[in-house]
């Protein structure tokens, strides 16, 4: 025993100190160097997710052009969507890029006042009752999903338009009001946060000069906030382009150009939900609608692009 | 004199915008919830749906769409909490951090129909699954993963300064001082924003359409093996959630009672999206006073 114990403590005795303590904070970095590690993978995943998409989504979507010999003309310029037919296929998708256009513009054209409006309410007409009610308002319209939006869409305001204004009610003008709801807290949102990220000097500046609280917000505060604004705007904009639903249970989904807000049209999203589950995989007309989720894509990255732009302009 | 017209006329106009939107979302629930009440009861929550004829019930789909949001919620938060501690803590300003800053901008902006799409092509076609609960979690997680790396940056960045130099001066490694500090004082406000995020997974469609199916296999309940065909736990079968029932029996239907059926699952759906909400404010203020002592 004793003999053990001896070589014990000389073994203690002849590990130095030094090296002891290297050991043990070598432990310590390889906790470090793990932890490096997990979130350096969770990093890489986000990288590789974007690639990924961007990649899978542009080959399937080129193969309409490669493979099967659409004319990139003729798919964003051709009025004519007929891709089942037999004897001579029709790729015109335009009544589908103007239908999303369209829809999207006018939805931003109700939201944008409205939005803003709100924003500016919370932040300078009332900024004490009046945000106290109209945040928990906003973040509940973000919560509601967007095919309840759809859903109410479809048995109250298309039976209304089509009381009211005549048509068959699946229309741009639903289609419109059910994407102006939706996108109204995005905007909202981002332009309180633009109108309460001002300087108070700049309010305090202007009142000082004599200036009312409405000439404050025209002439000083809004031209301050516009890059942000317009962040807001295109924001909502984004959202509005990409949703399918909800807009695809309201606007009618025919092929044809809309010739009036009252008549019926078809989006991008609308017809990639309808015909993407009754298409085989891979034939030419299935093709065509991963084609025009490729256009998708390249819309988002277009809007991402025009929001950097916006914000490198930002003066405040 | 005119400037002050202006400015009166001006406020009015703020206060008729603020009141649209107030009434529009008065207006949303009181329709959903007062249309929905009339059909919700214990046995539509509890009978399976109908393809053809009318008294079908959500129970499935009601299953369906929390094991979704739960197994979504398992591959999200993990990976987000990891990405966004990476971004608060390591990420160094420079090329890299921008690429994956913008990644995270790209994923948070794409549409959902796009993800839904890139699922089809990922987690359907290429793996050959076919309709899976797995698929559509993986491609809510692509949906969800950017808000929860947003969230958890937010949470860390909004830790005091202190507390990190604190720990790093008492010769705490860096890994340990995220491990021990900052990630438990940024817990409630990470635990706020998933739960926000898991309201939004719940209500999400567009992006299960092409990945979790527009069908549900006939489950048998008391059936709990993981790995056979009619269990409900089963991750490999095709699951239609609530949110996408409403859109399927909209669009392509055959039910007489198309009407009842989605104003019940509207009314829940929405119901259980007011829940999240509730319970995130709830949770959130509930540890902010346990935390900070305030009253």
């Amino acid at each position: 025993m004793t003999y053990f114990r001896g070589v014990i403590f000389f073994m203690e005795k002849l590990v130095p100190a030094k090296e002891r303590l290297l050991k043990s904070q070598k432990n310590w970095m390889n906790g470090e160097v793990r932890g490096k590690i997990i979130v350096f993978i969770c990093a890489i995943i986000m990288i590789s997710a974007t690639i990924a998409i961007t990649i899978f989504l542009g080959t399937k979507g080129l193969q309409s052009f490669i493979k099967n010999g659409v004319s990139l003309i003729e798919f964003l310029t051709g009025k004519q969507w007929n891709p089942s037919d037999q004897a001579k296929p029709q790729y015109g998708a335009l009544p589908f890029i103007f239908g999303s256009f369209t829809v999207t513009f006018l939805a931003a054209l109700i939201a944008a006042p409205l939005g803003i409006g709100g924003a500016i309410f919370m932040t300078e007409i009332a900024p004490s009752w009046g945000r106290k009610i109209l945040q928990p308002v906003i973040e509940l319209l973000v919560g509601i999903p967007s095919v309840v939006y759809g859903f109410i869409g479809l048995t109250v305001l298309v039976p209304f338009i089509r009381v009211h204004f005549g048509g068959l009610g699946f229309s741009l003008l639903s289609g419109m009001i059910v994407l102006s709801i939706m996108i109204l807290p995005t905007i909202t949102t981002i332009a309180t946060d633009a109108m309460s990220s001002l300087p108070k000097t700049l309010r305090e500046g202007s009142y000082a000069l004599g200036a009312t609280r409405w000439q404050t917000i025209r002439k000083v505060l809004i031209p301050a906030a516009i890059p942000s604004l317009l962040t807001a705007i295109v924001l909502g904009m984004a959202r509005a382009f990409g949703e399918a639903l909800a807009v695809q249970m309201v606007i009618g989904n025919v092929k044809t150009m809309p010739h009036s807000i009252l008549d019926a049209s078809g989006t991008l999203t609308t017809i990639i939900t309808l015909n993407m589950g009754y298409t085989t995989f891979g034939s030419p007309e299935n093709n065509i609608l991963w084609s025009m989720g490729l256009l998708l894509l390249i819309m988002s990255f277009a809007f991402i692009l025009l929001i950097r732009y916006l914000s490198s302009r930002r003066k405040i | 004199m005119n400037a002050k017209v202006a400015d009166r006329v001006a406020t009015g106009v703020f206060i008729v915008i603020a009141f649209i939107i107030v009434s529009v979302l008065i207006g949303l629930f009181s329709f959903i919830l007062y249309h929905g009440f009339q059909h919700v009861s214990l046995k539509f929550l509890t009978t399976p749906s109908s393809n053809m004829s009318a008294g079908g019930g959500i129970r499935d789909q009601l299953f369906n769409s929390f094991y979704v949001l739960f197994i979504t919620m398992l591959i999200t938060v993990p990976l987000g909490v990891g990405g966004g501690v990476y971004m608060a803590e390591y990420a160094r300003p420079g090329r890299i951090t921008n690429i994956i800053r913008s990644c995270i901008e790209v994923l948070a902006s794409l549409p959902s129909i796009v993800i839904g799409l890139f699922g089809l092509l990922m987690f359907v076609t290429l793996t050959g699954w076919g309709y899976t609960i797995l698929g559509g979690a993986l491609a809510l997680t692509v949906f969800n993963l950017p808000v929860m790396v947003r969230v958890t940056e937010d949470a860390i960045h909004s830790v005091p300064r202190d507390l990190k130099e604190a720990s790093l001066a008492l010769g705490i490694t860096h890994w340990h001082t995220i491990k021990t500090i900052l990630l438990p004082s940024a817990f409630p406000t990470i635990l706020t924003g998933g739960i926000l995020a898991a309201g939004r997974v719940f209500g999400e469609a567009a992006a299960l359409l092409f990945t979790a199916g527009l069908s549900t296999p006939r489950l048998d309940y008391t059936d709990w093996n993981p790995f056979s065909q009619i269990s409900p736990l089963n991750i490999f079968r095709p699951a239609e959630t609530l949110a996408v029932h409403i859109w399927s029996i909209n669009t392509q239907g055959l039910i007489p009672d198309v009407d009842a059926v989605s104003n019940g699952s509207a009314a829940v759906l929405i119901l259980s999206v007011l829940l999240f909400n509730l319970l995130a404010r709830w949770i959130g203020s509930l540890i902010h006073k346990k935390v900070t002592a305030t009253k």
